[in-house]
């Protein structure tokens, strides 16, 4: 009989081959404790390219898992426990696991040929240098092929099931039942794959089985469900809380969602998504390229939709003259940038936030446009519906910030009731007494939208400067220095409808950590640890970027630090210390990773303890 | 929804005039330039078009690029946006197919739609878009002054080219072709009653109608058309293509376009109508669903071949617009209309109390 250890919270790494099933088997185990009331949060990994030859570092796929009993919001540090379903994947991971930690692996994997091929120069099971860890050495595959034998299925199918006996390895480990995600495997694919399904089962109960046999394993660990506010929750990933943030958007302004774009890392889900939506009347058009996926959307907004395009950075690029168009149009028009490692090409499916200025100036000419940012996968719902709901109010092109991580990352989302949600509803303007497109709300600045179709409001606009009022084409020089101040100061306006920043933590301090888009769970999280140890530290996120809220300047004043990490080279920073003249110090990682929670708080130490910031080129700046 | 409120408004479509359609705005093109002429053409032809198809007139955009062409919606009273260089296919699909209630129209040029904007318009094209693509080919870049265009004969001499271009020019109606066009046809800007009349066929057509328009710039490519455009030699130069009949021009119909096989492949020569047999004569289906002439007639040598005008292609196949919008009612038929707060919920839920 074995032990049950509890224990607050767990952080797993999976990690093997790109065609390994890693990304599903995260999944699966993931859905489970989701649905066993833990908070989660997960960080997949993997390469751009899609098969990398098998057995090699390019080809590791992983997918890290934090589940707990309290609340949570990032994956965690470093995972406790390592299953690698080759040598490459031990390689690629081992520098991320905690001291001590577990590392479950196939050995039927580990031949001389297999850690050649990863780049060891000797057994790494024999070799010692994994001394520091507890390893539990297991023959996946060939106990799975053992396990299936008897289905039907092919070897190379056969050989495929062997994420699934390493999960039932880990649901026995974490004290679980395996009958949710023999039921998961059922619902997903008993349809269209039903021998596959019957294997996946046969592996997964095999791997269970050999977990609770073999005494491998000293013990069990027992995590208790978390307490969450209540409510109905469920799984959602950045991406797919987007697409629903967006639907939503247009279902609360009654206008038709219409979203191009040209397939991209790591936004196409977002693509895939929305075309299932067909039946709300959801229009998707995969653009010939990203210039005429930005053009598409200004069409439907035009038309009197909800135009949306979505990209990352690269595409971004190409969109830039046509989001002036729609500066210049004041249309409205959303365009989510999910970033990614740049410049150029990149690296497509790692994640950074380093297009903050692009989205801020990467146009011709003074060209401002509105831009959010969400905080975790979750708040990519709330935020999706923050962009249109200032772009429809400020007849505005707003540029939606996520990240790759955030794309990718999932969390338990609680799903909100009607009234929790905003209300706008939009009107076109269809006075014919008033037929001038350019007149301007005295409140909000915006235009009016008139769609054609419109008796009695035909007009003509277009990328050339506009006569204030008539909407005619001026070359007038003063009339453009108004029409600049307006199409400034109409975004300056928004911000007297997004909430103020609030502070976390003491309302005035030493140190306030400030930080936007998928840092907020590293940041929350060491303020949090630094104030238990007894520091003056309160974290702040900012979620609108263009224009900041109100109360910006006024908050960061009242610190005698102030910290922004970001994973860029100091953007936002830059931004800040511009307007507000405040001495912010820099906290900069660009390595394709989000921050570590330890790496904050080593910052905060070192900023408290009255060191001098150390200029060392990865962290500090 | 609009659809709905723009069905019954239809009903009570009013006479226009071809005033209604001249915008408050004074034309600025220079003095001689053949974009009068496509102008003064389509504003005559929009009050027909309303009537014959149901259509008010704010129901009608124009939407065009950049470049002397792309001023057109300026002077069109109808709902209008002047885009960016290239992009206005792109824009005005997103439109078109937004708005299916909406009767769509591309103005481009050259340059516009063969160099910068070449990729929309492919695919513009090949997907069917319920829009009129009016490309005016002038052969030359006017609004930059004077450099050599995408359509520009092989050694031409511009500012840009003094010594001679060294490129093979693009030709708009093989390019059209080749994009799987659904209409495609072409009109000379000063051959007025013709040029309506294409246009009122382009505005019938449902799906993307793809029309080239040959029109002079008389400052900087001055004369482009007149060894076939001058109305001197226009009937021996041009065949006027017409469906149903056989390929005749000049004189009387004195003259036929006939195909000969042989050593250097397919080849055309022209031989006097007379000595022809009527059954030995290959007659022009426009309608024609793999259209092998059509696509032939759109590569004759402009040089010692007449030069076809008229309409190449007309075939109906469905549109995007309309396939798309099967698509939401097979949807909402499968899945019922779309409700939010039960697709929010349409997952793997958990309650937490």
């Amino acid at each position: 009989m074995s032990n049950h250890v509890e224990i607050k919270n767990a952080v797993i790494r999976f990690a093997g081959d790109s065609g390994d099933g890693i990304q599903i088997t995260g999944s699966m185990f993931t859905h489970e404790s989701a649905i066993l009331g833990h908070d989660i949060s997960t960080m997949p990994d993997f390469p751009a390219e899609i098969r990398a030859p098998a057995g090699t570092l390019a080809g590791v796929s992983s997918f890290q898992l934090n589940f707990s009993s309290y609340e949570i919001d990032t994956p965690g540090d470093q995972p406790a426990v390592l299953v690698a379903l080759n040598p490459a994947a031990l390689r690629a991971n081992i520098m991320d696991l905690a001291p001590g930690g577990a590392i479950i692996l196939n050995s039927d994997a580990f031949t001389k040929s297999e850690w050649q091929k990863a780049g060891y120069a000797s057994d790494p099971l024999a070799d010692h240098s994994l001394s520091g860890f507890k390893i539990y050495p297991i023959p996946v595959s060939s106990l799975t092929l053992a396990a299936v034998e008897n289905t039907g299925i092919s070897r190379k199918q056969a050989v495929q099931c062997k994420n699934m006996f390493t999960l039932g390895v880990i649901t026995w480990l974490y004290d679980r039942s395996i009958e949710p995600i023999k039921r998961y495997i059922d619902k997903r694919y008993s349809a269209i794959r039903p021998e596959m399904a019957e294997a996946n089962k046969l592996a997964l109960q095999a791997g269970y089985n050999y977990a609770d046999t073999v005494e491998l394993f000293t013990g069990k660990y027992q995590i208790t469900a978390a307490k969450l506010p209540p409510g109905v929750y469920r799984r959602v990933t950045g991406n797919e809380a987007t697409a629903l943030g967006m639907l939503t958007a247009s279902e609360l302004c009654g206008r038709p969602l219409f979203y191009a774009s040209y397939p991209i890392t790591p936004a196409s889900d977002i693509l895939h998504e929305l075309s299932k939506l067909r039946h709300f009347g959801v229009i998707t058009m995969q653009a010939e390229d990203e210039i005429a996926a930005m053009g598409m959307a200004i069409g439907a907004a035009y038309g009197g939709s909800l135009g949306l395009t979505g990209t990352s950075g690269p595409g971004m690029a190409l969109k830039s003259e046509a989001i002036g168009l729609a500066v210049m149009t004041e249309l409205p028009v959303v365009i989510i940038n999910v970033q990614r490692g740049g410049p150029s090409t990149g690296l497509p499916t790692k994640t950074e936030q380093a297009d903050l200025l692009q989205a801020m100036f990467g146009r011709n000419g003074e060209s401002p446009v509105a831009i959010v940012a969400p905080a975790t996968p979750a708040d990519c719902f709330h935020m999706a519906i923050e962009a249109f709901r200032i772009a429809v109010r400020y007849m505005i092109p707003v540029v939606y910030l996520s990240d790759g991580y955030l794309a990718n990352g999932s969390e338990p989302w609680r799903i909100p009731g009607p009234e929790e949600l905003p209300s706008m509803r939009v009107k076109f303007h269809r006075d014919r007494d008033m037929p001038l497109p350019y007149v301007r709300d005295p409140q909000t600045l915006s235009r009016p939208w008139i769609v054609p179709g419109t008796p009695g409001l035909e007009h003509r606009i277009g990328g050339l400067e506009k006569q204030d009022g008539t909407g005619d084409v001026s070359y007038n020089s003063r009339n453009h220095e108004i029409m600049v101040g307006y199409r400034a100061e109409k975004v300056r306006r928004i911000a007297e409808v997004i909430p103020p920043l609030t502070v976390s933590g003491p309302e005035t301090g030493d140190l306030l950590i400030l930080g936007w888009g998928s840092t907020y769970g590293a940041i929350r999280h060491a303020a949090e640890n630094a104030r238990n140890q007894g520091l003056s530290v309160a974290s702040a996120h900012l979620k609108y970027l263009n224009p900041w809220p109100a109360n910006t300047g006024e908050v960061l004043g009242r610190y005698k630090h102030v910290l922004l990490p970001e994973l860029n080279s100091g953007q936002l920073r830059m931004l800040l210390r511009a307007e507000y003249l405040v001495d912010i110090i820099g906290m900069n990682k660009i390595m394709g990773k989000p921050f570590l929670m330890t790496e904050i708080e080593e910052k905060i130490q070192t900023i408290l303890g009255g060191v001098r910031p150390l200029k060392t080129a990865a962290v500090t700046c | 929804m609009l659809m709905n409120e723009q069905a019954t408004r239809n009903e009570h479509v009013q006479q226009y005039t071809r005033k209604d359609f001249i915008s408050p705005e004074a034309v600025r093109w220079c003095p001689g330039c053949g974009d009068y002429s496509i102008l003064a053409q389509m504003q005559r032809v929009m009050p027909t078009v309303c009537a014959e198809l149901n259509l008010p007139r704010e129901n009608i955009v124009f939407i065009s690029g950049i470049g002397c062409s792309s001023r057109f919606p300026y002077y069109m009273n109808t709902y209008g946006f002047h885009t960016i260089h290239g992009r206005a296919p792109t824009i005005a699909t997103g439109l078109a197919v937004s708005r299916p209630d909406l009767q769509v129209w591309v103005i481009t040029g050259d340059g516009d739609g063969l160099s910068i904007g070449a990729n929309h318009l492919l695919h513009c094209l090949r997907r069917n878009i319920d829009i009129k693509i009016i490309l005016f080919n002038n052969r030359i870049y006017g609004l930059t002054k004077g450099q050599y265009s995408p359509t520009s004969e092989k050694g031409k001499k511009t500012k840009s080219s003094p010594m001679g271009t060294m490129e093979a020019p693009v030709n708009p109606l093989y390019t059209a072709m080749v994009a799987e066009a659904t209409f495609v046809a072409r009109a000379i800007a000063t051959d007025s009653d013709r040029l309506r009349e294409i246009l009122l066929r382009a505005a019938r057509h449902r799906g993307a109608a793809f029309v080239e328009v040959l029109q002079n710039c008389n400052v900087f490519n001055d004369g482009a058309f007149d060894s076939f455009a001058e109305k001197a030699v226009m009937e021996e130069r041009t065949l006027i293509l017409k469906d149903g009949n056989p390929l005749i021009f000049g004189k009387n119909g004195d003259k036929v376009l006939k195909m000969r096989g042989g050593s250097h492949g397919l080849e055309f020569e022209v031989a006097p109508t007379a000595e022809t047999p009527a059954d030995k004569l290959v007659l022009h289906n426009e309608k024609s669903p793999r259209n092998y002439l059509a696509r032939l007639l759109t590569t004759l040598d402009e040089a010692t071949l007449p030069v076809p005008i008229g309409v190449f292609q007309a075939i109906d196949r469905p549109h995007y617009g309309a396939q798309l919008q099967d698509q939401i009612a097979m949807a909402r038929k499968r899945n019922g209309p779309g409700k939010l707060f039960e697709h929010l919920h349409n997952a793997d839920t958990w309650s937490v109390t």
